[in-house]
């Protein structure tokens, strides 16, 4: 402290560090345009920024929770567990990461699934916690998925399935990439029962699972801007030794190249989905 | 240091060296040293056996990629007979990573579609280093669908760093390709049975390898990622390669024994590469095998294991 804020009152000094003085939680800033925004009132907004539409990534919980309706939720597989069948260790031991994963965000492994409603129809959704070590794809989360699949099929409820992920779970080796063919196998079936199936691809959505799951739905949707592809941008730039175009691999350039049918804001998403699906199962307009 | 040989084969190569020498000082003089030959021989192959028994994880993975391990095309030439090549998506391009075709294997027809990597650079550059592009993949595809409505056995051979990471790949929709694969693959109605005969590297490998039955040649790989491509993500340093492929346990034994793989064929002593023709016949009498044991599950039946064995794959508690 100098001379000078010694002198002034202790009602008129301000911390120096600025950012503390702030409670948390009650103000966020915008990762896009940086505006400083009231967290409720984003919350409200769908966690997307008011002033640039900056879709935010948000918890898995949180979204099928604001994308189901309030009554009926039910839980599928969450009983399922993660194991370390490799003993796998890298840096870290896989169990230790596991268990970190799971303090950090309250969640078994890296899928949630839910049987509910949307509008009324009812049907079984799936959504990825990117938190969860990337939203990677283990054992767990092609079971779940499998489950909510199956559940969906018994019932002749459509099935959608937001995803959110990095891929594969290198720490479950082979394991994880078979979790490609077993999720696509059990699309082949649902497919097979004439169930409809959306996939929703948010923010990120790479690899394995990209290249399985996320892009067998009878209708492909993404979020605004999210970065969706096989390979990983700093990949394709140290093989092809460029710079990549403005907007490459995100949802913009997918519609234009033809591999999603749609974009959808994620205000406009309970809507959208509904209206598709009451079509799709000759259901009146929702 | 000899190029035909790996690092860790240079004690092999020094014996090897030594038994030229003396074949060509043999030739010069008179004096008789087959015997001597004959023993360096013999301790060329001891050697070679003891080396070969304990090999390491990175090792295999060398021996996987060796610039002189035989290729899909190399064993098409000496396992089937009235081989014809198809070619193309019908929407893009051909896609030469990936050939596929018509051929007899003991006279009886059967479709063949594997990855093939090149062997001079000029090749390599055509083949795109076994590296497909969505074409590549879709092409495949509609080989595999050819092949169910003739009844014909469909017979893949993986040898792939991975899919192509490019920027065109990722435009005409490298993801869907890969997935609508396995999509389809799960359903086929006509038996299938994979071989990875080098090195099967993640999507781009399961992408044609989805089966009734999964063969590894001794010395292939099979894994989610390359071991560098691990190590650069989890060790933070691409030179941790050889500890990421013992972490993640790629090679045929141990996939092996955790259930993933049905069948090891066994390689020569010293690898593929040192006796092609030998590697063939293996190969050969493997995939015969396999279709007997195939021929004999009704086509219902067949599907449904598929499927159940696809369902159990992953580890967890309830």
């Amino acid at each position: 402290m100098n001379w000078f804020t010694k002198l002034l009152p202790s009602r008129i000094r301000t911390d120096a560090s600025g950012k503390k003085s702030i409670p948390e939680g009650i103000w966020t800033k915008c990762d896009s345009c940086s505006a400083v925004l009231y967290r409720a009132e984003i919350e409200r907004n769908m966690n997307v920024c008011p002033k640039c539409n900056y879709h935010m990534r948000v918890g898995a919980r949180w979204r099928l929770e604001h994308f189901l309706d309030d009554e009926e939720r039910v839980e599928i597989g969450e009983n399922l567990k993660p194991v370390d069948a490799l003993k796998f260790r890298d840096l870290k031991k896989y169990k230790d990461r596991l268990n970190q994963a799971q303090k950090a965000t309250n969640e078994n492994d890296a899928l949630i699934v839910m049987q509910g409603r949307l509008k009324n129809i009812p049907l079984v959704a799936a959504a990825f916690e990117f938190r969860f070590m990337g939203g990677s794809m283990g054992s767990v989360v092609g079971e779940r998925f499998v489950r909510g699949v199956n559940r969906a099929a018994e019932q002749q409820v459509p099935f959608i399935c937001f995803s959110a992920s990095g891929g594969a779970r290198m720490q479950e080796a082979l394991f994880s990439l078979m979790q490609m063919a077993k999720t696509s196998a059990a699309l082949a079936y649902l497919a097979k029962q004439g169930v409809p199936y959306i996939s929703v691809m948010t923010d990120p959505t790479m690899g394995g699972v990209s290249a399985s799951l996320a892009m067998l739905g009878d209708i492909n949707v993404a979020e605004p801007n999210a970065l969706i592809g096989f390979a990983g941008p700093r990949v394709i730039e140290q093989t092809v030794r460029e710079t990549l175009p403005e907007g490459f691999q995100r949802s913009e350039f997918l519609l234009e190249h033809g591999v999603i049918d749609m974009i959808v804001d994620r205000r406009d998403m309970r809507d959208r989905l509904a209206n598709l699906l009451a079509m799709m199962t000759h259901k009146p307009t929702p | 240091m000899n190029l035909n040989f790996l690092d860790f084969e240079q004690p092999i190569a020094e014996l090897e060296a030594k038994i030229e020498e003396l074949r060509y000082v043999g030739s010069d003089n008179e004096i008789n040293i087959s015997e001597e030959i004959n023993r360096l021989q013999s301790k060329s192959r001891e050697l070679t056996e003891s080396i070969f028994s304990s090999l390491k994880s990175a090792q295999v993975a060398q021996l996987a990629r060796h610039p002189q391990r035989p290729y899909f095309l190399d064993y098409v030439e000496r396992v089937f007979t009235d081989f014809e090549e198809l070619h193309g998506d019908r929407a893009f391009a051909d896609d030469l990573a990936i050939v596929g075709g018509m051929a007899r294997l003991e006279g009886r027809p059967v479709m063949i579609i594997g990855q093939q990597k090149g062997r001079d650079t000029k090749e390599k550059v055509r083949r795109n280093f076994g590296m497909p592009r969505p074409e590549g993949y879709r092409k495949a595809k509609r080989l595999m669908e050819m092949a169910e409505r003739f009844k014909l056995p469909v017979l893949t051979f993986i040898d792939t760093p991975g899919a192509y990471p490019g920027v065109g790949a990722e435009e005409r929709g490298q993801s869907e390709a890969i997935a609508r694969n396995l999509f389809v693959m799960s359903e086929l109605k006509t038996p299938i049975i994979s071989t990875v005969i080098g090195e099967g590297g993640s999507g781009g490998a399961l992408a044609i390898g989805v089966c009734d039955r999964l063969m590894m040649l001794q010395y292939s790989t099979y894994s989610v990622i390359s071991p560098e491509g691990c190590a650069s993500i989890l060790w933070k340093s691409a030179e941790k390669a050889a500890e990421a492929a013992e972490a993640m346990g790629l090679t045929a034994q141990r996939l092996h024994e955790l259930g993933l793989v049905d069948h090891i064929i066994n390689e020569p002593l010293g690898g593929a590469h040192r006796d092609m023709d030998t590697m063939a016949e293996h190969l050969k009498n493997a995939l015969l095998d396999s279709l007997d044991r195939l021929d004999a599950i009704p086509l219902d039946k067949l599907l449904d294991q598929r499927y159940q064995r696809l369902m159990q794959y992953g580890n967890f508690t309830e």
